[in-house]
């Protein structure tokens, strides 16, 4: 089984301890991780915000570079549903235009084996119990695109819940959008901060220190008004909750 | 100014083209800025849509076959569409032979033509109205005001909404921005202007001011001769118009005038009466939450010694078959205005309905007004990138269109151009103007993502200065530090952290 660690443009150049954390929780489970250089970014803020053709040498570099592997592993809710939901449909399009199926072969070589993190260890690895200590408590917001384009549902609940020492905290409003949208947070700044100040005021009351999602993006956005209203509150990827150990946390 | 360049007086401000009644909003964003910061709009859209949505999540789930009949309803859309011409057709042959007269109206000017002819031709000089999205999108009541004749609204909400001189800011529930104490006020200091004023010491009571309203009403509905309405579905085998509503009122319009004038967009039509029923469980559950609509008006053309004698319906395109030509786009058309959608957006309530600068605001409004009226200015460029793209419109609604799918559609023709139909022309559109600068920066950065050396030079760069930027970012980038931090610059990226422990350079 040959994994390759698709870690997203996000987690490389802001959050690499998150894919570290990846790297140390699946080679923990005994699955050997390889993380391909020619990767970079899934195209999502190109193509979300209206262009698709910029979109398209994305699509072909992310193929390429999972091209032999069986399962591509990645941090991102958002960014999995890219490839998922929006590849196809940008491989489509080009057909449409009459450029071939070269795109649309691409989309089909990786939409497959593509699993956001916690779906690759519940549906893929079969476990839930990943051997997790984390004392702390922790409440979760299951961010838009896992909630709704892949239908994570409980998977990161579950494995949250069998980590030692985490309280979980249940979040007023959890599926409400927390107002970061990619490039909708620069473009509509004061209904993305309204978004974000509501969610920041949900996660306050849980009495939580940490808030957890599947997307560094959101949490770089609710961490932004966090760390803006001086809150105690830390937001932390799930990867780097499974990731800690007893000895990690000495 | 209206489309014909005569003032419009209106409290909004400036009108807008194609649709004089609303206020040209600069863009969402600034429109939106503004409605953020008025905390008792905030509170009055939270408190609405949060129930709104809780009723409705507990009507569907009683159904167990909710997902069979969402997908029936997007079928019956689809293939009604595909074949609109041909069902229009049926529908124009079936009513001309129940005794209505139908007529054609290509867009809002020709619509608001043929209606003011109509009711002229009557000799007069006033109408009342059964509430209409349709009538809005085309500005009628403006329309029929310039030619001295006054349409009364008569649904609850739209009367609130008209005596305050306001715009609509939803569909299902135009006053919802709107709470009692607000309503109490209108009610006292204008239904005297209107007919019938309100009782003395009206208090914010609900009972009471429904009471006021009721005998505000009464009295135009017992002295019009012309009802206007739209119609939520046209069946076509039997040329019968429905209108689904909570209150009644719309039910004495359409019954007491002598004369029955339906305004209805071409797309409301459906095939079959068997078609129609998987449209009658969708629409309540989604709308008003509720199992079963009170009112649900249906009437075939005239009937003698039965409601009104003379039935008159105009068939309104403006912009409908022109979003028919666009494969992505034309799904907004299977919309039956329940506003499941707007009631679980998120931007929609923090941004109010107004903000979206045309009677059909929210989630189904950023796809649908810039579709009808074309990317015809700043606001209509703007709508579609008024939403955080989180997908509950999605989910919740009744005919399964993607709006997050139609969205993203039509910011690539924004940011990208390309080819849309105008007035049933091919058209090449160019993109747009004001987002050079943001096209740019979405070229450099694929340049950089596709050359990953390149990217690696530059995180470098990132991470060597990361202690000299600067907290605050100055221009575009204050959108963000404004209200929030920046997250803190590593000192050294996955890349390199991978490429130094593990050698890797596959």
């Amino acid at each position: 089984m040959r994994v390759g660690l698709f870690v997203t443009c996000v987690n490389d150049s802001l959050y690499p301890r998150t894919g570290r954390a990846v790297v140390t929780l699946l080679e923990r489970l005994g699955v050997q991780v390889d993380f391909p250089m020619a990767q970079s970014c899934c195209g999502q803020p190109m193509f979300n915000t209206g262009y698709r053709h910029q979109t398209e040498p994305l699509v072909r570099r992310y193929a390429a570079a999972f091209r032999d592997h069986d399962y591509v592993v990645t941090p991102s809710g958002s960014c999995a549903a890219m490839v998922r939901d929006n590849y196809p449909r940008i491989g489509a399009r080009a057909e449409a235009e009459g450029r071939g199926t070269e795109l649309s072969e691409a989309a089909t070589s990786a939409v497959p084996k593509t699993y956001e993190l916690t779906e690759f260890l519940v549906d893929v690895l079969g476990v839930t119990d990943v051997g997790a200590y984390f004392p702390h408590t922790v409440t979760y917001h299951p961010t838009c695109h896992g909630l709704r384009a892949l239908g994570l549902g409980e998977r990161p609940r579950r494995l949250l819940e069998r980590v030692e020492g985490l309280e979980l905290r249940e979040l007023d409003g959890a599926e409400e959008c927390c107002g970061f949208g990619g490039t909708f947070a620069v473009k509509n700044p004061a209904v993305s901060a309204a978004m974000g100040s509501d969610k920041t005021r949900a996660i306050a009351r849980t009495g939580a220190e940490a808030v957890c999602t599947v997307d560094n993006s959101c949490l770089m956005h609710i961490g932004g008004v966090l760390a803006r209203e001086g809150s105690p509150v830390r937001p932390v990827h799930i990867a780097e909750i499974l990731a800690g150990t007893k000895e990690s946390a000495r | 100014m209206s489309r014909d360049g005569s003032d419009v007086p209106r409290g909004g401000g400036a009108t807008y083209l194609g649709m004089p009644a609303f206020p040209r909003a600069a863009d969402f964003p600034r429109a939106a800025d503004t409605a953020t910061r008025d905390g008792r709009l905030r509170a009055n859209l939270r408190h609405a849509t949060h129930t709104i949505r809780a009723k409705r999540a507990r009507a569907v789930a009683e159904l167990d076959d909710w997902a069979r009949l969402r997908e029936a309803g997007a079928a019956i859309k689809d293939r009604t569409l595909r074949h609109l011409d041909h069902h229009l057709v049926r529908l124009e042959e079936a009513v001309t032979r129940a005794g209505g007269t139908v007529h054609w109206a290509a867009d809002a000017a020709e619509a608001n033509r043929i209606v003011t002819d109509l009711v002229r031709a009557t000799g007069e000089r006033e109408v009342v109205k059964v509430k209409s999205m349709a009538t809005q999108e085309i500005g009628l009541n403006e329309a029929l005001a310039e030619s001295g004749i006054r349409a009364y609204e008569t649904d609850l909400a739209e009367l609130i909404v008209q005596l305050g001189d306001d715009l609509p800011s939803h569909i299902l529930v135009p006053a919802i921005h709107r709470d009692r104490g607000e309503i109490r006020d209108i009610f006292r200091d204008r239904m005297a202007s209107w007919g019938r004023p309100a009782p003395e010491g009206l208090t914010d009571r609900p009972a009471e001011l429904a009471e006021a309203a009721r005998q505000h009403l009464r009295e135009k509905f017992l002295r019009a001769k012309v009802g206007v309405s739209g119609a939520n579905f046209m069946v076509a085998e039997t040329g019968t118009l429905v209108v689904v509503e909570s209150e009644g009122n719309g039910r004495m319009c359409l019954t007491l005038p002598e004369t029955l004038i339906s305004v209805v967009g071409i797309e409301k039509t459906v095939p079959t009466w068997r078609d129609l029923e998987v449209f009658l469980q969708l629409l309540p559950r989604s709308s008003t939450a509720e199992r079963m609509n009170p009112y649900t008006s249906m009437w075939t053309g005239t009937t003698d010694g039965d409601g009104p004698r003379v039935f008159h319906l105009v068939l309104l395109d403006n912009g409908r078959t022109d979003t028919l030509a666009d494969q992505v786009g034309r799904q907004a058309l299977r919309c039956i205005r329940c506003s499941a959608c707007l009631n679980v957006c998120p931007v929609y309530e923090r941004a109010g309905g107004h903000a979206y600068g045309s009677p059909y605001p929210g989630p189904i409004g950023a796809i649908l007004t810039p579709q009808l009226r074309g990317l015809a200015s700043p606001l209509e460029e703007s709508l579609p990138y008024a939403s955080s793209l989180c997908g509950a419109c999605f989910e919740v609604c009744p005919v399964a269109i993607d709006i997050p799918e139609v969205l993203v559609h039509l910011r690539e023709r924004v940011a990208e151009g390309g080819e849309v139909t105008v007035r049933g022309t091919r058209t090449v559109i160019r993109p747009a103007k004001r987002h050079a600068t943001e096209r740019a920066a979405m070229r450099a950065a694929r340049w950089a993502f596709d050359h990953p050396d390149a990217l690696r030079r530059g995180q470098r760069i990132l991470s060597r200065t990361r202690r000299l930027q600067p907290r605050r970012l100055p221009g575009p980038g204050r959108a963000w530090t404004d209200s929030r931090e920046l997250p803190a610059v590593p000192a050294e990226s996955f890349r390199d952290w991978w490429a130094r422990t593990r050698g890797g350079t596959s």
